[in-house]
């Protein structure tokens, strides 16, 4: 029973809140438009959570994500003014996020900084940097393909099953879960967020770790904000204000501990998409906003306390 | 290993140590705790380098920068407390910081086979490679501890209180593998405080007493009561106090109280104007004892009793029955250290310093001030934060805390570590005058001179179980450290 709950965890709870509002709105919410439609909302969250998961299973966390988005989307607008062709423009932007990452790995590994603190100071400082480069409004940019990475596909378009955008989620998230499984640096993540001291006594680069940990972390925000220009059609140095947060829930909900060492692409994803589902079919149930955000803040309660329970457990 | 010293700070903690083994042969390093056994190993292992002296491994020059050039060379330590990763598995951990990689994916298919390798050369193929270190025994995790240095082609292996965290049958089991290890040519070091295991499994011992080399030789040839009279060297008399006290009635009875897994006994009775020690190893369970009594561990059986309040209680209602105690932990557990002396003297009872429930620093400092004089706690006031204190003061304050409360009870748990002589006679003397004035104490300490010079009773915990308590003159020290160890 209980390795069942372990093996399926977060996905239990996707199917008990997808089948509870398919039995509730069968019409409106259990369509295949929907989902698709819910797969959309999911992957700018979706591809926030693969790098939180890195950063969380080493034993950190990053507040900065949010703004890192922001950073992204407005990148990629000045060089799509530019004339800078859109594949090089989205590099950029992730290559913005990046750095940032490499910036606030400096911060935690030589001058010592808790990740929290180090994260708290990035996220208002990058949103700022984000807000100087766009002159504190909106940059519109030339229409190029990124716009239609998460568009709904036209009826011409069916082959392709779901939205490039969401494709560009699930083939990052094999390519993440197969570097936690399958590579050295993988499970140094591991080992560093498990147990610091024995991975240093073993000699891990636990410094090299964490950086290369944020690097990534804040990658796959940027990319996320590749995905969330290509919603918006332009550069925003205010969206994703509160992003953060919904990327460690969906990663927490996933089965990831704050305490390091514990975590699953799988997870994250799922815990992303029981956040999409919750709001999606509070939205086809109608009801306000304030409800939904209170069902959010109780699945997340009840996922963390199931995993306490199942922890205790296996003691 | 030559003339090998090192300072902390003022403390001397190694004064020109020597030390060989060779292959194939089991040396024991015992001494008292702090003797500066750990130190060296550590210096060993390459954890912290030597302030003087030179380390030769097989006829070159060896001087680690840090542990993972230590294990390359060929020296491993299988650490008091596992270093193991608990979510990573058995082959991973044993790989752990030298995985065989291409182009930074693992290998594995080699990393299985060579961890499987390092299993077998144990004997203990049965354990799987691909499970989680966390879900494993304490002793198979030790194992894979083990195989971690063999998968290193370490040559070496430093063993420290290997036995500590073990069962019974586990040990037997241990012993056996050391034996395999020595005749396959390893070179091991065994540190330990259990004399009998000592005599049994090792070839030769050193003792190490207040960081120097006191004794030395074959094992076959010594008596385990020569090593424990060589472990503790001469004594200090007169730094202790001890008046004479008649005792009154019991105000703390515990009857065959256990928790969760220490302790797994202990029966005692303690009555006021009455000091009582309690001997033992570290990891016999003696502090696990006191947090028991306090409330902060459950109890799972047994009768306890302090006063008129039967059963077990929090630690907030301990207070209030009367009942104080002092952390060996002092930095972490006893003070706040970024908190003034007056805040930390007066924190478990914040009565009586203002009108209608408030709190007037002023009174506070007031009160603070009174017991800064009783104890001379050397402070620049009462509002200067602990942390700046030195290691005696520090315990002053922690302390005059059980005082400002008025307990009858005071557990005190090593209530002189890590702190000056002149300090410790003032805790000597003011422990006498508690006494003396109908107060109860118990002591835990590991260095039993000073519980033979303080208290009225000794008793001995041995692997969680606490033995009846002697009056002091009707034992020995040499006896409790026999006891201690589990050899009586």
């Amino acid at each position: 029973m209980k390795r069942v709950i372990t093996k399926l965890g977060p996905l239990t709870g996707l199917a008990f809140v997808f089948a509870m509002f398919a039995f509730l709105r069968p019409a409106s919410f259990a369509t295949m438009d929907n989902i698709q439609l819910m797969m959309l909302q999911t992957a700018v969250v979706g591809t926030g959570a693969l790098g939180m998961t890195l950063v969380i299973m080493s034993g950190g966390i990053d507040l900065s994500v949010g703004s890192v988005v922001a950073l992204s989307t407005v990148v990629i607008a000045i060089l799509l003014n530019q004339g800078v062709p859109p594949l090089a423009a989205a590099l950029g932007g992730v290559a913005a996020g990046a750095t940032a990452g490499l910036f606030i790995g400096v911060l935690i590994t030589r001058l010592r900084l808790a990740p929290f603190i180090a994260t708290l100071a990035m996220w208002g400082a990058l949103r700022g940097v984000a807000k100087g480069l766009a002159g504190e409004q909106m940059i519109i940019a030339p229409g190029t393909w990124l716009n239609k990475l998460l568009n709904v596909l036209t009826d011409d378009q069916g082959w392709m099953l779901l939205p490039p955008g969401v494709w560009l989620m699930l083939v990052l998230a094999l390519i993440v879960g197969a570097l936690l499984r399958y590579t050295r640096l993988g499970r140094h993540i591991v080992a560093v967020g498990s147990n610091e001291q024995a991975a240093r006594l073993c000699g891990v680069p636990v410094e090299r770790t964490k950086i290369l940990v944020y690097v990534l972390g804040s990658g796959f925000a940027a990319l996320a904000g590749v995905l969330q220009f290509s919603y918006l059609t332009v550069g925003d140095p205010t969206t994703g204000a509160g992003m953060e947060l919904d990327i460690i829930a969906a990663v927490v909900i996933g089965g990831a501990s704050l305490a390091g060492g514990e975590g699953t692409v799988r997870g994250s994803l799922v815990g992303a998409l029981i956040m999409t589902v919750v709001a999606n079919g509070s939205t086809k149930m109608e009801f306000p906003n304030w409800v939904q955000e209170i069902v959010t803040g109780g699945i997340i309660i009840v996922a963390v306390a199931i995993d306490r329970w199942r922890h205790r457990k296996s003691e | 290993m030559s003339g090998i010293r090192k300072r902390f700070g003022a403390t001397v903690a190694l004064d020109g140590v020597d030390l060989e083994v060779a292959g194939g042969e089991i040396l024991a390093l015992v001494g008292e705790n702090g003797a500066g056994k750990s130190t060296l190993m550590k210096i060993l292992s390459g954890v912290y380098p030597p302030d003087a002296g030179t380390m030769m491994l097989h006829g070159r020059t060896f001087m680690p920068a840090n542990p993972q050039e230590g294990r390359l060379a060929g020296v491993a330590m299988v650490y008091q407390e596992l270093s193991l990763v608990p979510h990573l598995s058995v082959a991973e951990n044993i790989l752990l910081g030298v995985e065989p990689a291409s182009l930074g994916f693992l290998k594995t298919g080699e990393m299985d086979e060579r961890a499987r390798e390092a299993l077998a050369q144990l004997g203990h193929s049965e354990i799987e490679t691909s499970v989680r270190v966390a879900d494993l025994s304490a002793a198979e995790q030790q194992l894979v501890e083990i195989a971690r240095a063999l998968a290193m082609g370490c040559r070496v292996l430093v063993f420290d209180e290997p036995t500590s965290s073990l069962t019974l049958p586990d040990i037997e089991q241990l012993f056996k593998l050391l034996g395999r290890l020595k005749e396959q040519g390893h070179a091991i070091v065994y540190i330990s405080h259990f004399l009998e295991e000592v005599k049994q499994i090792s070839d030769r011992y050193v003792v190490l007493r207040d960081g120097c080399t006191v004794g030395s030789g074959l094992t076959a040839k010594a008596r385990i009561r020569e090593i424990a009279s060589l472990m503790i060297g001469r004594t200090m008399r007169n730094l202790y106090i001890r008046s004479r006290r008649t005792p009154g009635q019991v105000v703390l009875a515990v009857d065959s109280m256990a928790g969760v897994s220490k302790p797994s006994f202990a029966s005692f009775e303690l009555h006021r104007g009455e000091v009582l020690g309690i001997a033992g190893l570290i990891g016999a369970g003696r502090t696990e004892l006191l947090r028991a009594m306090f409330g902060l561990d459950p109890v799972r059986s047994g009768e306890i009793k302090l006063l008129a309040h039967a059963g077990p209680a929090s630690p907030a209602r301990r207070w209030l029955q009367g009942m104080g105690m002092v952390s060996e932990e002092r930095k972490n557990e006893g003070l706040a250290l970024s908190l003034p002396v007056s805040e930390n003297i007066t924190l478990s009872k914040l009565k009586n310093f203002g009108r209608f429930g408030t709190i007037l620093p002023r009174m506070q400092d007031a009160a603070a001030g009174l017991w800064i004089d009783r104890l001379q706690i050397k402070c620049s006031g009462p509002r200067q934060n602990v942390g700046e204190l030195s290691g005696g003061n520090q315990q002053k304050v922690a302390l005059a805390r059980l005082l400002h409360h008025d307990v009858d009870v005071l557990l005190l748990d090593e209530p002189t570590r890590g702190i000056d002589v002149g300090s410790k006679a003032e805790i000597y003397r003011l422990i006498d005058e508690l006494a003396r004035g109908g107060k109860a104490v118990v002591i835990v300490s590991s260095y039993f001179p000073e519980l033979f010079g303080v208290c009225d009773r000794v008793a001995v915990m041995t692997r969680g179980r606490l033995g009846p308590a002697r009056p002091v003159h009707k034992t020995s020290e040499h006896q409790v450290m026999m006891e201690a160890a589990g050899t009586l």
